[in-house]
């Protein structure tokens, strides 16, 4: 019988780019950006990180391939490095591989890089990849923007939500990140926008228009994590911790099965469920102190709110509209505008949700600061609703 | 008078596909009057153009799903396909067409070219091998003939297939006779490579080659028949000249009425098709006795009597060329046809430059199902699912040893919309690109493209069917791989497109 990694694993450092475009710095600037802010954050000196696991999604136009990039970047003393990719789930699975080897024992610090340069295609959005060589023979290939649309018109039918008022949903669900966004001097994107403008921008995929799309952004980010013994003997005496990390990957069931109805997110359903279980959150709507989910688009955050067991089923419009989501409702979403405004470099974005826990967990979230940060919790998705991996971490201090 | 050959040999079924695009022809001579403003006169009507993803060989397969409805696949001994403008110059593309149908690996395919008469000389190759096989062979022929802007082809082409069913049972229609005269006039001619057609004056085609070749061959297959001008219903002369009918007609002493309709109003000159989409044509109103003149004027003449059975009151193709030409969409976009023809290059961004090399030995791997779209029913759980994968979908199927699956053929089927978009940021070579998730009644349930989609006519729980399409175009090796896509039901686009008007 597993235990899970509850408290098994504490933060002690962390560091974040400045995200954007970033057409001054490459990668490896990003890496170091990053890693010098954690590693000053933790008091660590390079030569105590026993391992690394080093995220980046997009082979293409980035780093190249290996971990051999993060050990160059960071001229580490040839530790182990392992370089993860799960789409757009890496920044949380590299975070994933360093806690399970803290938590093993195997090592005593290890660290979690994501990064991802994305401003070095010619042209905006993500670029474009073959899904593997047999999906070529028969399976179309749409944006991102254009396979996360189809939770609009699937929702909308589901829930007999009119699109009118799905899309008005959506758009305040933009909104918010952007007034939040503001108060965010890392993010990529830092100016408020109104109703308007969002719901009257061109079209991307039907119904998304460009205001429910995420920036797509440079960046870096990173966490060096230790035992809360030895976290505690460095003098950190209630340090944040990993209550849960957990992670769900589809099997071809929502593609090619019958059951599924196209509106929600399968994998943060299942990896939220088991996230809860091994954090012991029993009523996340009453329990969750404020939270970062992958929100690409409007839509997903939307869903979410549902697939996470926060929004009843068919309430999350209203929940958005009732502003139970904004920086001053119940529960935050995106209080540092999310991949919306902070922006999303796609293998540092998991790393980047964990950052804003980390902060606001310690009162160290400036003008974004909440009161009572008791329990933060990160979704990031990775692929498409239909073929994903969806990791949910939840973070809290030692002793909660 | 009876059958030429020994054994009885006939067309059993018939059918043809036209592109559901149609360019009024106004446009083009509105956009071309700076270069050609007495083609003024000329811009009346629509042409079919085919939209980016269609060729000859998905127009052939179309043509020949539309003959056979649910005529056993496993009853096809021939596929034979003809063109001029096939995809590939090396590589069987009636094999390709086989291979859509769902046809047996024991058929006989190969392709036939060389000229306009490449469709008749289809159909007579076709009789040969019926003739010596027990099984159906199907004979499709079909165009998208490229033609420099401002040109007359450009105006009078048009592009479509049609696909005729032989056979041994149920004949619809017997050949009586058939003739053909070989003569190397050279009207026009498309040199090997090139994408254009150059031709000769058209009043030397008229007289000393239509006027000429075409009675010539006609009288031969009359005198071979024991039949008189006066016996024949119909007379079937594909041509792109205008009035050509009615003066060979008057020249073999054929009655103007016999002329069957040239369908230059709606569709143009389909090339080599053009005799068998004419054909298709006029069988679905052909009464049992009626007595078909086809004559086929290219380097010399094909000529072909046909006389319709009582039997061809009881066929009727799926959809039939009426069908098609009434389902036509006629848009004004000269830009768009240019496009599609790859007349004009469109800047399409960065996302276009996207490697799309296919791999042909994974190609082959799985080529019988993705070709004629054949999803598996898992024998152990009795669930559908596509494509076959090695363990099965269903969750409840065993983990500890591969699935073994029957065939279930799809491109036949209905399926209903799950989850669909139209995506205007990917790159597609007709935004925007239109695909989702479709649910089919068996159970198998398939990410797809949607194509010929009206404005609103994919939503959630709509209908849709299969066509057999181009997925995508190697525009570095120019391999094409095909693969189906959905479109709106029979009907459905139809009355959201009268809606919309």
């Amino acid at each position: 019988m597993s235990t899970g990694i509850r408290d098994k694993v504490a933060i002690i450092g962390m560091g974040c780019s400045q995200f954007g475009e970033r057409w001054d710095v490459g990668s490896d600037e990003l890496m170091v950006e990053a890693f010098v802010e954690a590693l000053g954050d933790a008091g660590v000196t390079r030569n105590e990180i026993d391992a690394a696991w080093f995220g980046v999604s997009c082979d293409p136009i980035n780093v190249g391939n290996s971990s051999v990039p993060l050990a160059v970047a960071l001229r580490l003393p040839n530790i182990p490095v392992t370089r993860v990719e799960n789409m757009c789930a890496t920044g949380t699975e590299a975070l994933r591989g360093a806690a399970y080897a803290v938590a093993s024992g195997a090592c005593d610090i290890a660290l979690a890089l994501g990064v991802e340069k994305l401003k070095d295609t010619g042209y905006g959005g993500l670029p474009v990849r073959t899904k593997g060589l047999f999906n070529d023979l028969w399976m179309p290939y749409g944006s991102a923007p254009g396979t996360f649309a189809q939770l609009a018109g699937a929702y909308s039918a589901a829930h007999g939500v009119p699109m009118p008022d799905l899309k008005r949903a959506m758009a305040h669900v933009s909104w918010k990140s952007h007034e939040n966004g503001v108060k965010s001097p890392k993010a990529h994107l830092r100016k408020a926008v109104s109703m308007e403008t969002i719901l009257n921008a061109p079209l991307i995929a039907e119904p998304l228009g460009l205001f429910d799309c995420c920036g797509v952004s440079d960046g870096a980010a990173c966490a060096i994590v230790t035992t809360p013994e030895i976290a505690r003997s460095m003098g950190k005496a209630n340090p944040v911790t990993i209550k849960s990390l957990q992670l769900s990957v589809s099997n071809g069931q929502e593609s090619s099965y019958k059951d599924w109805d196209g509106s929600y997110v399968v994998n943060t359903r299942k990896a939220s469920g088991r996230a809860y279980e091994e954090a012991g959150i029993k009523n996340p709507r009453e329990e969750l102190s404020l939270i970062e989910v992958h929100d690409c688009f409007s839509v997903t955050e939307l869903v979410t709110m549902e697939d996470l067991g926060i929004s009843s089923p068919g309430g999350a419009p209203r929940d958005i509209m009732d502003g139970f989501y904004d920086a001053d409702g119940k529960i935050p979403c995106q209080i540092d505008g999310g991949l919306k405004c902070f922006g999303h470099p796609i293998g540092a974005s998991g790393l980047r949700m964990a950052y804003e826990m980390y902060l606001q967990l310690q009162g160290r979230a400036g003008e974004r600061q909440r009161s009572d940060v008791r329990f933060g919790l990160t979704h990031n998705l990775g692929g498409t609703p239909i073929n994903n991996v969806a990791c949910v971490g939840i973070f809290g201090r030692l002793g909660d | 008078m009876g059958a030429i050959m020994s054994k009885e040999i006939g067309i059993v079924a018939y059918g043809a596909y036209v592109p559901q695009l149609r360019l009024r022809r106004s446009a083009i001579t509105q956009a071309n009057s700076w270069v050609n403003p007495s083609s003024k006169a000329q811009g009346k009507g629509e042409r079919s153009f085919a939209s980016w993803d269609e060729d000859a060989v998905t127009m052939a397969v179309e043509a020949s799903r539309d003959a056979l409805g649910d005529f056993p696949r496993s009853a096809i001994s021939g596929v034979i396909f003809a063109s001029t403008t096939a995809p590939f110059a090396d590589r069987l593309n009636s094999g390709i067409v086989a291979g859509a149908l769902g046809a047996g690996d024991d058929v006989t395919a190969f392709d036939v070219s060389g000229s306009m008469r490449a469709g008749t000389s289809a159909l007579i190759a076709g009789l040969g091998l019926a003739a010596s096989n027990e099984g159906a062979v199907v004979v499709a022929a079909a165009e998208r003939r490229r033609s420099k802007p401002g040109s007359s082809q450009e105006l009078g082409n048009g592009d479509a297939g049609a696909a005729l069913v032989l056979g041994h049972e149920n004949i619809i229609a017997r050949v009586l006779a058939r003739f053909s005269v070989t003569r190397d006039f050279v009207d026009h001619f498309r040199a090997t490579g090139d994408a254009y057609d150059y031709g000769w004056e058209e009043r030397w085609v008229r007289e000393e080659g239509y006027l000429k070749l075409v009675p010539e061959a006609a009288r031969g297959v009359l005198e071979k028949a024991q039949l008189n001008a006066r016996d024949i219903a119909t007379l079937v002369l594909p041509s792109p000249l205008a009035k050509i009918e009615q003066a060979v007609a008057k020249k073999l002493g054929i009655p103007d009425t016999a002329i069957a309709d040239g369908l230059s109003a709606k569709l143009g000159y389909t090339g080599s098709a053009h005799g068998l989409v004419m054909l298709a044509g006029v069988l679905e109103t052909a009464k049992p006795g009626d007595r078909i003149l086809v004559v086929n004027f290219a380097n010399g003449c094909d000529a072909l009597i046909l006389e319709a059975t009582p039997e061809i009151l009881d066929f009727k193709p799926r959809r039939g060329l009426s069908g098609w030409l009434a389902a036509g969409k006629p848009v004004d976009d000269y830009m768009r046809f240019l496009s599609y023809n790859g007349e004009v290059g469109m800047e399409w961004g960065a996302r276009a430059e996207f490697g799309n090399k296919y791999a042909l030995t994974m190609e082959y791997r799985f080529s019988r199902d993705m070709l004629a779209f054949i999803g598996g029913r898992d024998k152990a759980t009795r669930v559908v699912q596509f494509p076959k994968t090695p363990l099965a979908v269903a969750p409840d199927a065993a983990a500890d040893r591969v699935a073994a699956y029957e065939d279930v053929p799809l491109a036949n089927l209905q399926a209903k919309v799950v989850a669909c978009t139209a995506d205007w940021l990917t790159y597609h070579p007709s935004p925007p690109f239109y695909f989702g998730l479709v649910q089919f009644d068996n159970g198998a349930r398939v990410q797809m493209e949607f194509v010929d989609v009206a404005s609103g006519s994919i939503e959630i729980g709509a209908a849709v069917e299969m066509l057999f399409r181009i997925k995508e175009i190697d525009n570095v090796r120019h391999y094409r791989h095909y693969f189906w896509k959905a479109t709106p039901a029979t009907g459905v686009a139809a009355q959201k497109l009268e809606a919309a008007q």
